[in-house]
Parts: structure tokens; sequence; C-alpha cells
């Protein structure tokens, strides 16, 4: 089923909202792929980096329900390589904070089974609630 | 609007016009009000606004005014002098009047642009700009323009196609052309190429014809394997010095029978021409249809050459003709040219630089250049590579890549891949072909067509930039990850070959040629044209053009036609025998000086000679920098358009109407570069602030500490004196003796308790725009933040020294 | 040398062996680790937004103790802190930088802990690797007593330590520093193209199959290229490479196990610094038959 986009007022907030957060510039980005190229967790994303990208520049909220967001490592490797010197990270982190701002983790620690929790480092949790919890 | 009166100073009959520009300015400043203002100047009889003045209309109108109301003297408050001058130039001297008593206010560029978002205080600026101005003009003199004689002889520096085609519109045009080429052969990277797009012309082909009649041209005197070492000089009189390196082969003698390249044990030397991919000896020629088609020695190759005595020469022992020489020794050779056109090509950026794609450490991952000679060799039935059937294109490669510092797009890259792509299925239909793009420019003739022809061939084109090359360690073969964007699927795919579209730089011989005839580079690193839309063959030396990849990339049709326009353009300046020069020339008040001498040693051109105890002037030599006036002690040296009772009215004018607490800085800047980039800056509507007033002078060296004196005394807070940097600069002294000047003032400001750093000066080069924004900007918050001088500080400044240099009147 | 150190939390626990073979090579050669005192989480990851300042508090308490140390007389002009663990050093890095180039944040930062001295911006921060290069590989290669002749090596960078282009520590496409280490140590060194892919990270909580595909792609592409071990430096990418190698497993039966190392303790071993120091038993998967193949361990061991 081919999706209908209506352009309102509302998408234009909500760029610059994504904007002032991430302090990007999105309009620059010229949907060039560079970023999803590199991306190691792309396999397991639903929308591609650079689509997620396009998705903001439409000022298309329905980009917060994706999962893409989510399954970003923050590793910049998109941030290193994007020709138009766009630092992507910046973007996930904000998309994610406006979901996480609103009081909705992503992520419960608690309900992780008992076996990862007694086997997982420290420094897996503490990332984890960094980027997953409000 | 009109306002008219009788004048009151009875010299003086000024009209003032105010330009709307079309909106340009009128969005911003109120242009009636200006109108208002200027009419109530001393002097001026009659101000008026208009929609355009530099139009037919705008033009005539003064034309008409002058004869009716008798001007003398024309004010006009629009755009750049460096935009329109000449225009108004041409009126006056139209309208009857010397060209030399019009200024122009410079509210577009150096107002109502920068401060667009500003409209009172770009207003009030403007009225400061037009009270200045008509300051200025007050003082003008009714000077004539002076011609200089201008021969027929032109320098063309590079023989590629752009060179080529320059040589022999010029050379056709019987004028005397001297085309140096630093290769042994002319030809340049169009040698190099297969096929040419759209048409598929043999590259080789319809460049031989071109390159033989340069050849038999008897006015082109090629000169290859030669290096431009030095260029002194002018306009009418550039001399050239070019030294010839060693072939160390008679060139007269040498028949390229190839009995030596046969003889010779060396046979591992990479050739250039075929970019690396095969070898040659160390004796050889450059190519199979070179011009000249002659041998040369590589000295670091020769066995000869590198070890000494009697080794080898076995070339020299079996040449029929006996043209070898080991003892050749490079050639200096000097010639005096006219015109000079620049057209030293580009080189391909370096593709190990992005080391994503594993170019120079993975095997099957060559250039597009690389392609071209594999593909002409293939044609010959000499293959020198096995490219497989999978081949993919990666576009891009060194262009629109912030990470490498390539922002621009090289243009051609698109159209060549696609040549590329359809050539290797055209030869091998069994192949899969592969072009990985961001956007497809096909914007030339027959161009979108050949696109679509490569489509209906069966070449693939994917839109996705490739992020990375990853080499399969046993096949070689490598595998590129690529996001297909318009499917948004990562595609990871294997390729027996990928071939990298790499993007066009400024060739490295370009940077030596910038630094010698001291032209100006754009922003993108390419040589910079004068004006982008109306001058895009002119540099910003007179006399000096561009021509070809050296001024920005493009394909071989834009190249021709470049080539033939600096030709025109050259031509031109050198047909009418002579050319007219703007009569700013330094002069000498002869009742003040006492021949005391200083003058002689600061002038760069030896100008300055003494004549019966007076210094003198050679109007001839006098480049008009104004670096001697700051040596005369005694305030005698003056020059002309731009006098030391001019500047200083200006400098009033220009501070008149400032408040006690307010605060106003003074930007002298020079012509050729500081006011030139102050308009680029207006063109890009960068904003800065609106407490400065900008002063066109020559050069920094004009400005003299007792100008800078005068200027704090009247009620500048900070002054900012912008000039050339050396290299670019047509005055070799004025950036020393600018910088000597603020340190003088610096130190007499120090002693009487002013904040030295109110006074500062800057090299600017035409492309720093950020560098001129923030160097005014901190200016003004360091003014802003140390107040406004008092007074009392102000009056003791300028006692006694100025009154001996400029009379009573002005202290 | 002194020099003031900081461990992070998991250095503490689970990467313990990271800590001990670190210690262990640092006084081999001469060198005090003076451990921070009262330091804090680092807040591992840096956070990305621009108005957020509450999570680089953290890193920057910690940088105040290093000023601390300097003041108090417990080291003398040494500005510099050191980390191991390669998400430390990101997240302190870029905190430090962040702080640098924005006064008003730093101030707003120095106001909230009203209760600390003010930080000022004067401590770098290092990483181990950039030490021991400093210190200069050759001068390493002089104390080795067990050159690891034979032995195959792929050194592992995962992202924190080249990236972004302001923190990295060598060259974020072609980094050579944990090469030249291993070739300083005799062994081989094996160049991967997926030495520098993120390993996935913090996904490993509720995305462990994700993870563990990261893994294979990496190491399969280290061992099809003759690797029999990997070098890295991050506790979160040992976890990830070398514990995950069960799920790895789950997917890929025929998977052959990989030892995971910490870079020093390869060096310790290679400096012959005895067992306590190595730690291997807290690695995943053990690395004690591949050194007993190669002849660098006894078999009685």
């Amino acid at each position: 089923m081919t999706e209908k986009v209506v352009i309102s007022d509302k998408n234009l907030e909500f760029l610059e909202k994504i904007e002032r957060l991430s302090g990007e510039v999105i309009t620059r980005c010229d949907q060039c792929g560079t970023c999803s190229g590199g991306c190691p967790m792309i396999a397991e994303m639903d929308i591609t980096p650079s689509q997620m990208m396009h998705m903001v520049q439409l000022g298309h909220p329905a980009v917060l329900d994706s999962k893409a967001m989510w399954l970003c490592a923050s590793c910049f490797m998109c941030t290193v390589r994007c020709p138009r010197g766009l630092d992507l990270s910046k973007v996930a982190e904000s998309l994610r904070q406006m979901k996480l701002r609103q009081g909705i983790d992503y992520i419960d620690i608690g309900k992780l089974p008992e076996h990862e929790l007694r086997n997982l480092p420290q420094i897996a949790l503490v990332s984890g609630m960094r980027k997953f919890t409000g | 609007m009109m306002n008219e009166k009788e004048s009151s100073h009875q010299d003086n009959r000024i009209g003032v016009y105010v330009c709307h520009c079309g909106g340009n300015i009128s969005d911003v400043v109120d242009v009636k009000r200006l109108a208002e203002f200027a009419g109530r100047q001393e002097g001026v009889v009659l101000s008026k606004d208009n929609t355009h003045m530099c139009s037919d209309v705008g033009q005539q109108l003064i034309i008409d005014d002058i004869a009716e109301h008798h001007l003398d003297k024309v004010v006009i408050a629009a755009c750049s002098p460096q935009f329109q001058g000449e225009t108004f130039m041409t009126t006056l001297a139209t309208g009857g009047l010397s060209p030399y008593v019009v200024e122009m206010a410079n509210v577009r560029e150096q107002c109502a642009w920068p401060h667009f978002d500003s409209p009172e205080k770009a207003t009030e600026k403007a009225e400061q700009l037009i009270r200045a101005t008509i300051a200025k003009v007050r003082l003008s003199e009714p000077l004539e323009r002076k011609t200089m004689p201008i021969g027929k002889r032109v320098l063309v520096i590079g023989a590629g196609i752009a060179g080529i085609q320059a040589a022999l519109d010029l050379g056709d045009s019987g004028f005397e052309v001297y085309l140096v080429e630093k290769n042994p052969s002319i030809g340049g990277h169009m040698a190099q190429l297969s096929r040419t797009f759209p048409t598929e012309d043999c590259s080789a082909c319809i460049l031989s014809p071109k390159m033989a009649d340069v050849r038999t041209n008897p006015n082109v005197h090629l000169s290859t394997y030669s290096e431009i070492k030095a260029v002194e000089g002018y306009l009418g009189n550039f001399k050239v010095t070019v030294e010839k390196k060693p072939r160390y082969v008679d060139i007269d003698k040498c028949i390229a029978c190839g009995i030596c390249e046969e003889k010779c044990p060396v046979k591992n030397v990479p050739d250039q021409f075929e970019e690396g991919l095969t070898t040659h000896t160390a004796i050889y020629t450059p190519f199979d249809f070179a011009v000249p088609n002659k041998n040369l020695i590589d000295p670091e190759a020769c066995l000869r050459l590198t070890r000494g005595g009697k080794v080898c020469g076995l070339c020299a022992k079996s040449c029929p003709e006996d043209a070898i020489d080991f003892n050749d020794q490079p050639e200096k050779v000097e010639f005096t040219v006219d015109t000079i056109i620049v057209a030293t090509g580009f080189d391909i950026f370096d593709a190990s630089e992005k080391k994503v794609y594993g170019y120079g450490k993975f095997d099957n991952v060559i250039t597009a250049l690389e392609m071209e000679r594999v593909i002409v060799h293939a044609t010959e039935g000499n293959p020198i590579r096995d490219l497989g059937k999978r081949i993919g294109f990666i576009q891009c490669v060194g262009s629109r890549d912030e990470q490498v510092n390539r922002e621009y797009c090289s243009r051609v890259c698109c159209m060549y891949a696609t040549k590329l792509a359809s050539l290797l299925k055209h030869s091998g239909p069994q192949r899969d072909l592969y072009i990985f793009y961001t956007d497809l420019r096909a914007f030339g003739k027959g161009y979108e067509e050949y696109y679509k022809r490569a489509q209906n061939m069966g070449v693939k084109f994917i839109r996705g930039r490739v992020a990375e090359a990853i080499e399969n360690s046993d096949s070689k073969k490598v595998t590129l990850k690529v996001e297909d964007t318009l499917s948004r699927q990562i595609i990871e795919a294997e390729f027996d070959t990928v071939v990298l579209s790499v993007g066009m730089g400024l060739s490295k011989s370009s940077e030596k040629i910038v630094e010698i005839l001291r032209i100006a580079r754009s922003q993108d690193g390419f040589l910079k044209e004068a004006h982008p839309k109306f001058k895009p063959v002119d540099t910003n030396r007179e006399g000096v053009f561009l021509a070809g990849t050296a001024q920005g990339p493009k394909d071989i049709p834009d190249t021709v036609a470049q080539a033939s326009a600096a030709s025109a353009r050259a031509i031109r300046l050198m047909n009418q025998g002579e050319y007219a020069i703007e009569p700013i020339v330094a002069f000498v008040h002869k009742e003040l000086c006492n021949g005391c001498e200083l003058c002689v040693p600061a002038c760069p051109q030896n100008a300055i000679s003494i004549s019966s105890n007076k210094a003198q002037v050679n109007e001839a030599l006098c480049l008009g920098c104004g670096s001697c006036i700051s040596s005369c002690p005694r305030g005698a040296h003056d020059l002309h358009l731009y006098t030391n009772s001019q500047l200083l009215e200006q400098i009033q004018a220009a501070l008149e109407d400032k408040k006690e607490n307010e605060i106003r800085i003074l930007l002298f800047a020079d012509d050729t570069c500081t006011y030139r980039l102050a308009d680029s800056v207006g063109t890009a509507k960068m904003p800065y602030t609106t407490e400065s007033i900008i002063i066109r002078v020559p050069s920094g060296s004009r400005v003299t500490p007792a100008l800078m004196l005068h200027a704090l005394k009247f009620g500048a807070d900070g002054i900012f004196i912008g000039d050339c940097e050396e290299r670019s600069s047509p005055f070799p002294h004025s950036g020393r003796v600018m910088k000597e000047n603020v340190e003088k003032v610096k130190a007499i400001l120090q002693q009487e308790n002013i904040e030295p750093e109110r006074v500062r000066s800057r090299q600017f080069v035409t492309v720093m725009l950020g560098g001129f924004v923030n160097s005014i900007n901190e200016l003004a918050d360091f003014a802003q933040a140390a107040g406004s001088i008092p007074q009392e500080k102000r009056e003791k400044l300028g006692k006694n020294k100025n009154k001996e240099l400029f009379g009573e009147k002005y202290d | 040398m002194k020099i003031p150190y900081y461990p992070g939390c998991t250095l503490k626990t689970n990467a313990k062996n990271f800590e001990t073979s670190t210690l262990a090579v640092a006084k081999a050669l001469d060198m005090e680790l003076i451990e921070l005192p009262r330091w804090n989480c680092c807040g591992t990851v840096f956070s990305l937004t621009e108005d957020d300042l509450i999570h680089h508090v953290a890193p920057i308490r910690n940088l105040i103790r290093v000023q601390e140390m300097n003041k108090n007389g417990t080291i003398r002009d040494e500005h510099r802190l050191l980390t191991l663990c390669s998400m430390c050093y990101n997240t302190l890095k870029q905190a430090n930088i962040r702080v640098r180039e924005n006064p008003a944040d730093l101030k707003a930062i120095n106001d909230l802990m009203y209760l600390e001295e003010d930080y000022e911006g004067q401590v770098e921060i290092i990483h181990f690797l950039e030490l021991l290069k400093e210190l200069g590989f050759e001068k390493l290669k002089e104390k080795v007593s067990n050159p690891l002749d034979g032995l195959k090596i792929a050194p592992y960078y995962g992202c924190m330590l080249l990236r972004p282009k302001e923190v990295a520590i060598d060259d974020p496409e072609e980094p050579t520093i944990q090469g030249e280490l291993v070739s300083a140590l005799g062994a081989e060194v094996i160049e991967t193209p997926y030495n520098k892919v993120c390993c996935g990270s913090y996904q490993t909580l509720d995305n462990k199959y994700a993870v563990s595909n990261l893994a294979y792609d990496i190491l399969s592409h280290a061992q099809e290229r003759g690797a029999e071990a990997i070098l890295l430096s991050c506790p979160l990418c040992a976890f990830n490479l070398d514990f995950r190698q069960k799920e790895i497993k789950e997917r890929h039966p025929h998977f052959h196990e990989m030892p995971v190392l910490y870079f020093t303790q390869l060096v310790a071993f290679a400096l012959g610094l005895g067992d306590q120091a190595y730690g291997f038993d807290l690695n995943y998967v053990d690395p004690e038959p591949l050194l007993m193949d190669k002849k660098f361990l006894n078999e009685e061991k």
C-alpha cells in the first residue's frame, strides 16, 4: 500500500524541532546513501538511515515509530563518512530523545532475562540505559 | 525627485544620482531620503533618484543633465565601482566631461546588501557614504586617460586542448604565440582518452590534426619540456623567463626511428602517459602521436645519467643520426609578450585519499583514466588488463565530498562513466555494468540522449553512493556495499573490476603559475575569473586570461569555447596597438620637497628620481600604489585620483555626523583585493557591523600614518587597513609598508594612552569572505568594549606633526 | 613516570583482567598508574543532543579529580588522564571537547557542581595505546622475553577509538597503532576490512542475535585471512565478540571459536609477566589452547 503524506505546518515544526535538538541542518542531506552503506546495524533496521533523514526532512512524525533509531549503535561511522558533513548519530539521538522525554522508555532493564543480567558487563547496562531510557 | 538650487560653492556643480538598482538598493535603504540628503550637500546643484542608472535611459539622463545644468562633477550612489565604474566613466566621456570626475558611492555591495536586515542603519550609513563621496569628488581633477603601446605577442602556458585552441586562434589571427608546455609533448589529458562523449569520436583522431597544426603554424613558437620560471612586468610588457629541460636528445637530428629504444637496457620505467599501467625504456618517446615526435631520456632512470662515467651509452652508439647528447643542459630562454593565457589544466583526484575504496591496495580497483588507457589498448588488439565480466563504476570520487575537502561537482564524470560503460558493453556484450551515482548530470548537447542510449544497451544506473569496498582475499574480486536509495535496500555485490570516477582538481603545475603570475584562486581551488558572469576568462590581472579546466571542471566543447573566448579577449586588448590606463600616478608638490631623497628607495619600480633638488616621478613606470607617500616626511608626495586632500575630506565627511557615544570604524580597502572582497561579502549577503565605512584606496600602503591619526582625531574609534597578500599583489612592497605604517601609529597611540589594538591591518585573499567579516566585527566589538575615544585624547593626536604635513586648515 | 589513571566500572568487575594485565605491564615499563580518587562512572555513551548538559556532569567530574591530584601534590604537572576502556576514552574526550568549545556550558556545569572546584579545561584524555606509542614500540620490543613469532593476530578497533574524527587515536579509515604494537611483540598482523565495524555495542541488551551476526562477520573475516586471535581495547567489544560466540555457534554450528584478548593481555604475555597478570580465566574463549599449540605455553599448564 502506498502511503500518502500530507504536508502541513506541523511537518515544518517537527523538522525545526529535530534541527534544534541535533544542531544539524537536515535539509543538507542529498540522500546519497553513504550512511546506510556503512551502517553495521542496517540488516535489522526497518528503514535505512538515509530514509530516516528523508522522513525528518519531510517532517513526517511517523519516523518516531520506526525501529531504526533504536537500533542505532552510536558508532559514528555515518558521521565520519557523510559527504555533506552531517552528523547522523546526533539526529538519531534527537529522535530517540523525542520519545524518551515523553517518558516512553524503549527498554525495561528489569524485564531482561535473569541469566542475561548476570552475564552482561556493567558497561552494557550503563550505555543501554543511557540510550534506551529517559 | 529632484532638488535644484544655486550652488553656494562656486567651483562645483555636482549632480548626484541615487539608483534603486531595481529594488536591490531601494528594498533596503530609503532612496528618496538619500536623494534629498544629497541635494542639501555643499556643491550639489541637482539630486535625483532613478530605478536603473546603468541602463541606457539612466545614462542618457546624466548626459542630458550635464548639458542642461552645466554639471562639472557627478556622484552616483549605486553599485560598486568595480561593477559599473567603467560604464559611468564612458557616460561622462560621452557627456563631454573627463571620466575622472565621476565617483560612485557603493551603497549596494557595501551597504544595502550586507545590511539587508537593518534598513534604518543602512540608510544612515548610505548617507555617510554619499557625504564622503561628494567630499572626495569636490576635489576631483578632470584628468584624461593615458594610453600605453601594446604589441602582438602572446604567451600561452599549457598545450592541452585549451592551449592548442588558443594558440591556433591567435596564430591564425596574425598574432605571435609562444606556446610553453611542461611535458615533452603537447596534447594534455585529451590525448590519453579513448573516445569522447557523446559522439564517441576517437580522441586521438580529432586531436592529432590540431596538434599537427600547432607544429606547422608559422606564428606559433612551440617550446615543449619547458617550464615558466618567472614573469615580471605588466600588460604590454611581460618579461618571461622559461627553462627548457634537457632532453639529452637533439630534436633537430632525431628521426624517432626507435633504434635507441631497442638497445636501451633499462626497460621498467613506469609510463606516465599510460598512467603507470605499462613501462617504457629510459630513452623514449612520449606516446605514438606525440608532437614533437622525438625521443628524450629520463634522467632518473638512465644508467649513464645516474652513474656517470662511461656506463652504458648504448643509445648514443646506435643512433644513426648521432642525436644523443649526454651533456645536454637546461636552457634559459627569455622573451617579452603583451598578453598571457593560462591553460594549465587539471590533475585527477588522487584516489588513494579515499581510503574506503581501496585504490592502491586492491588489484582490481582502477581510476577512470586508467580505464581509458585499458580501452585504448584493448581496441588496438593489445589488451593490458583482464576486466572480467562484472564492472562497477563509483561516481563522485573526490567530488561533492566534504570528507576530502572537495565540495564541488567535477561536471564530466557522469558523462565519462556513461561513455566508458557504453564502450565496455559494446566491446563485450556479455559484460554486466553498473554505475553507482547520486545525481546523474547530463547537461550538454546530446548528453541526455547518450545516457538513454547507454540505458538501452543495458547499462544499469543505481542511485546510491558506495560506502565501502572490500577485497576478497582469495579471488581479489571487490565487493561494494551501497544503499540503493530508490528501493531502500542494501546492495552487496561482487565485482571483477571497480572503476573510480575521479574528479578534477587544479593541476600541481598551475599552483606554481599562480605564485609566479600573482593571480587569484577561487574557493574551490581553481583559478579565479574576474567576474563569474561577465568576465569568465579574465583574471584579476590585466592582460592575463584563463582557458580550460584550470578555471574549473569542464568538458571538451566548453574548453574549446573558453580557449577561443580567451583569445578574443586578448586580441581585443592588442588589436588597437594601444590601451588605456587609469591616471593613478604619483606626483610631487614641488614647493614642499627639499630633495632629501628618502622617497627614492621607497618606490618598488624605481620610478622616482631627483632633479634640480626636487623629486620627480616617471609616470610610465609608476604603478600607482602610493607606497612612496609614507616615505616623505614633508608630505610632498601625493597620488592622483586619491590625493591627500581628497582622502582627508572623505575621512572627515564619513565621521562628521558621529555622535560622541557612537562607535564608528573606518576600513581602508585596497582596490585589488580587499575592496573586491568586501563586494563579494556583500554579494553573498553576509552581514557585518553597520558601524563601519569603507574607503577605497589603490593599495594598503597608501594609508599613511598621518591619515590614520587624522581619522582617529576626527572621530574614528578603530581603523582597519586591508591589502593583498604579497603573492597576489600588483604592488610588491605595499604589504610591508602598510604594516610599518600601522606599527608607527600603534606606537603613537601607546604614548597617548589610547589602545593600540584600535588600529589593525590584514592581508586578504579575495576568497576570505568569512575572514573579512570576522576582522571588521572583531574590531567593532573591541571598539565597543573599549568605548569611544575621549575627545581630550583625540585632540592630542595630530598636533604639530600634521600641521607641517597638511597646512593650517587640517589642524 | 606517574600518570592519573581512570579504570571505569567494568574494569573492576567483568574486565578485571584488562586492569591487572595493564597494571603489570605498566610496572614492567616503570610507569606508575595512580588510580583517580573518588572516580565515578564516565556516563557512557556520550550524549548527543545540543541541549543536554546534565549527562556531561559525570565525565567532567572525573576531570576535576585530575586537577585536584595536581593541586594536592599527588602528581606533579601531569594533566593527562589515562584510560583503557575505549568507551570511557571516547566519552571523556568528547565531553572535554564539548565544554572547551562552549564556555557557557562549562560554566553551567561548574555552577551545578557547586561543591566541587571549577573545571578549568586543562585535562587531556590519553589512551594506553597512545602512551605506549609515545614510549616507543621499539622500547617495548626490548622488554619482550616471549616473542610471539608465528602468532597471527587481527587487531580490532571497533568504533570508539576512531570516531568521531576529533577523538580518533589514529587514522579513522586505516588505523595502524595496534598493528605496530603487535609487530613489536613479534607476532604477525592480520589486517581485516572489518577491523573498525562496530560490534553492536549496547544492542547486546535486547538484540543479542544482531550483535552475534556482526561478531560473526568480524570474526569470520579475520579467520578467513588467517587470524588466530583478536586484539581489542573495550570491555563491551570483548563481551560482544567473546561471550557472544555462544550465540554465533547457535546460528553457525561450524563456527570455529577464536580467542579475544585485551591488547594489554598480549603485551603482558609477551613480556612474560605471569598468570596473575594475564587473567586468561576471565576470557570466555580460553586463549591457552592456542598459546599451547603455538608452544608459547608449556603443556602442563
